[in-house]
């Protein structure tokens, strides 16, 4: 057990490494540089000017020296400064990541907790009217982006009901109950569009399940029909769902950067935009790191889960 | 023989294959075709039958609801909404299509030798997929957006908006596409006309173009389909966050956020390109899904990769 965990986390590594390599090289070969970023398109800063903030920044020196050096402040936990404010990225990224990721965590349970009874209910009477509505749905959520869903949420429930407020963030320790008010309208939506495929690869496994063997003989015994259903065919169902938890994650967390653009988030992903628009290299590299070890992380747990769901996998 | 080979030898070249493959199309997959296809020549009659000017200001119709004149509204120019959005439909068309064109051509073709060739080569394109499907699709596209069109002052390598942005797009979908046509081509690699090709001393390229691709492309084909949604969506979000197409030349994304100011004034302006993008996007997943069961026989839209990571 401790052998295969052991050796999922060093497979990780090269991905880790790659996603580095990849933040690194696309701000070093592509034209443009954290300099010319800095003064802005039509500065007058001098030839000699420009140089001399190259030396200072160390974007002077070969490729692979900057490489060399970019590494090893990686494992320094070191992630630059930020062009603009002069904080470290680090720091910020310490500030936003909790809230994207209280977000993204509660979104998550959010869509699990209603895509599985859900995919239960359609998948226990097959092309019944439920089962049709909610394939319907799931087809329409499946076609819409996030940033039109978060628009036609706050069109509804804030400008025209009033109910929510229509942006904003408030901590949760200023005041819990804004928190979550303020916290609905996103979730909302990154819950939904995330529901849409959970439910139908949930209804999907639940219902071949439910049509095999061990289901009759579960029948047959007398057993309830909720106890068929869901500690039979969902346990065995389980894999699937939670393979498609780890990969809708990454669609979750560019939504992410998405919805707290529209309800003005204080997040990871607002965090990238805004370094994107200020041109302020180190800030955008430091957050597609984040996100990219984050979403490394959490697929490493959904392995471990798997072990934890199924036996078999364990001596694997 | 697997049925997805079977099935995929039934569907001939040209016109009859075409026809055959209408007709084994599920109902979901017909209703697709025709969505897509009513978009595409409605945005096509767009600039040449419409009597308004995408560009053209009135100020004398700002913000009109739908009338006669203007079914769906005029946007805060006095511009016309519908004519607006069908001019906008080429463009998210066309930058999609070219996005899922590269992503085939250069992912596709990664995956087509990787699948084929094996070893040092198949380890290295699969890691390259890894790290391409670890970050998140929207946040890498926008960091390639803002390297590639980074530096103000020297002229980069920037081939234009359009072109960056498809550019962009289609990077990030090199890493699905390389797995399934490596997937493809991994079900066929051993087969016995494979080995025939090779016995009559056919050349490596020869046989992954005549013998290997025809026999792998209906996986390849149902995933570029879908893509093409996926595509649609990210163009529509890098509009809307003002990295896509750019204003006064209309897309999708870029309307839905002029909108987004007037929206309880004239809700048309965001809703009625939105509800275009919606309905453009299903097209493409149903008939994603209608041709997944019509060429390779399976049904349902499976998990994307049954394998948990790192086992393959």
């Amino acid at each position: 057990m401790l052998g295969l965990a052991l050796r999922r986390v060093l497979l990780s590594v090269p991905t880790l490494v790659g996603i580095a390599l990849l933040v690194f090289l696309l701000s070093r070969l592509l034209p443009g540089d954290a300099v010319t970023g800095l003064v802005g398109p039509d500065s007058s800063a001098s030839p000699e000017r420009l140089a001399e903030l190259r030396r200072l920044l160390g974007l002077d020196q070969p490729l692979g020296v900057q490489l060399w050096r970019f590494f090893a402040a990686l494992l320094h936990g070191e992630l630059g400064t930020s062009l603009r404010t002069g904080r470290k990225v680090a720091t910020d990224l310490g500030l936003r990541g909790p809230v994207t990721l209280e977000l993204a965590g509660v979104s998550v349970a959010v869509a699990v907790a209603l895509a599985v009874p859900l995919a239960v209910a359609a998948a226990a009477r097959p092309g019944s009217w439920l089962d049709r509505a909610l394939g319907a749905l799931s087809s329409l959520f499946m076609a819409l982006p996030h940033f039109f869903v978060a628009l036609l949420l706050g069109l509804l429930f804030a400008l025209r009901l009033g109910w929510l407020p229509p942006a904003g963030w408030v901590p949760l320790h200023e005041s819990p109950g804004q928190h979550l008010r303020h916290l609905c309208l996103p979730v909302t939506t990154l819950a939904l569009l995330m529901l849409a495929p959970l439910w139908r690869v949930g209804r999907a496994t639940i219902a071949t399940e439910l049509s095999r063997d061990y289901i009759r003989t579960a029948r047959a015994k007398g057993l309830r029909e909720s106890a068929v259903r869901y500690r039979h065919a969902l346990r065995n169902a389980a894999l699937p769902l939670v393979t498609a938890i780890g990969l809708q994650l990454g669609n979750l967390l560019g939504g992410a950067v998405i919805v707290e653009q529209v309800f003005g988030i204080p997040g990871v992903g607002r965090l990238a935009i805004e370094g994107i628009n200020l041109r302020d290299y180190p800030v955008v590299q430091g957050a597609t790191l984040a996100i990219g070890v984050a979403v490394i992380l959490v697929n490493l747990g959904v392995d471990a889960l798997y072990a934890l769901l199924d036996p078999r996998l364990r001596g694997a | 023989m697997s049925p997805a080979r079977i099935a995929g030898r039934a569907v001939g070249r040209g016109w009859r294959g075409a026809v055959a493959l209408w007709q084994r199309l599920p109902h979901r997959g017909r209703v697709g075709a025709l969505l897509l296809l009513g978009v595409v020549l409605a945005a096509l009659l767009a600039r040449v039958g419409s009597p308004y000017d995408p560009l053209q200001l009135d100020g004398s119709a700002l913000l009109q609801g739908p009338s006669l004149r203007h079914p769906l509204g005029t946007d805060p120019y006095g511009r016309d909404t519908l004519t607006r959005i069908l001019c906008g439909a080429q463009h998210s068309l066309g930058t999609a299509g070219l996005a899922v064109l590269w992503a085939l051509l250069a992912g596709g073709g990664a995956g087509l030798l990787a699948g084929y060739y094996g070893g040092r080569l198949d380890q290295l394109l699969c890691r390259l997929a890894d790290v391409l499907l670890a970050l998140p699709a929207l946040l890498l596209c926008l960091a390639i957006l803002t390297f590639l069109d980074g530096d103000p002052v020297s002229e980069g390598p920037s081939f234009g908006r359009r072109y960056d942005v498809a550019l962009a797009i289609g990077v990030i979908y090199m890493g699905p596409l390389l797995r399934v046509s490596r997937a493809a081509v991994l079900t066929v690699r051993h087969e016995t006309y494979v080995e025939a090709s090779r016995a009559l001393g056919a050349t490596d390229l020869h046989i992954l173009w005549r013998t290997v691709l025809p026999n792998a492309a209906a996986p390849i084909f149902v995933e570029v389909t879908l893509r093409l949604a996926s595509a649609l969506l990210a163009e529509a979000s890098l509009s809307f966050l003002g990295l896509g197409t750019q204003p006064p030349e209309p897309s999708w994304g870029e309307m839905i956020a002029d909108g987004r100011r007037y929206l309880l004034l004239s809700p048309w302006g965001s809703l009625a390109p939105g509800a275009l993008l919606a309905l453009v996007v299903l097209g493409c997943n149903l008939l994603g899904d209608g041709l997944r069961a019509a060429l390779t026989g399976q049904t349902a839209r499976a998990v994307e990769a049954p394998a948990p990571p790192g086992r393959d």
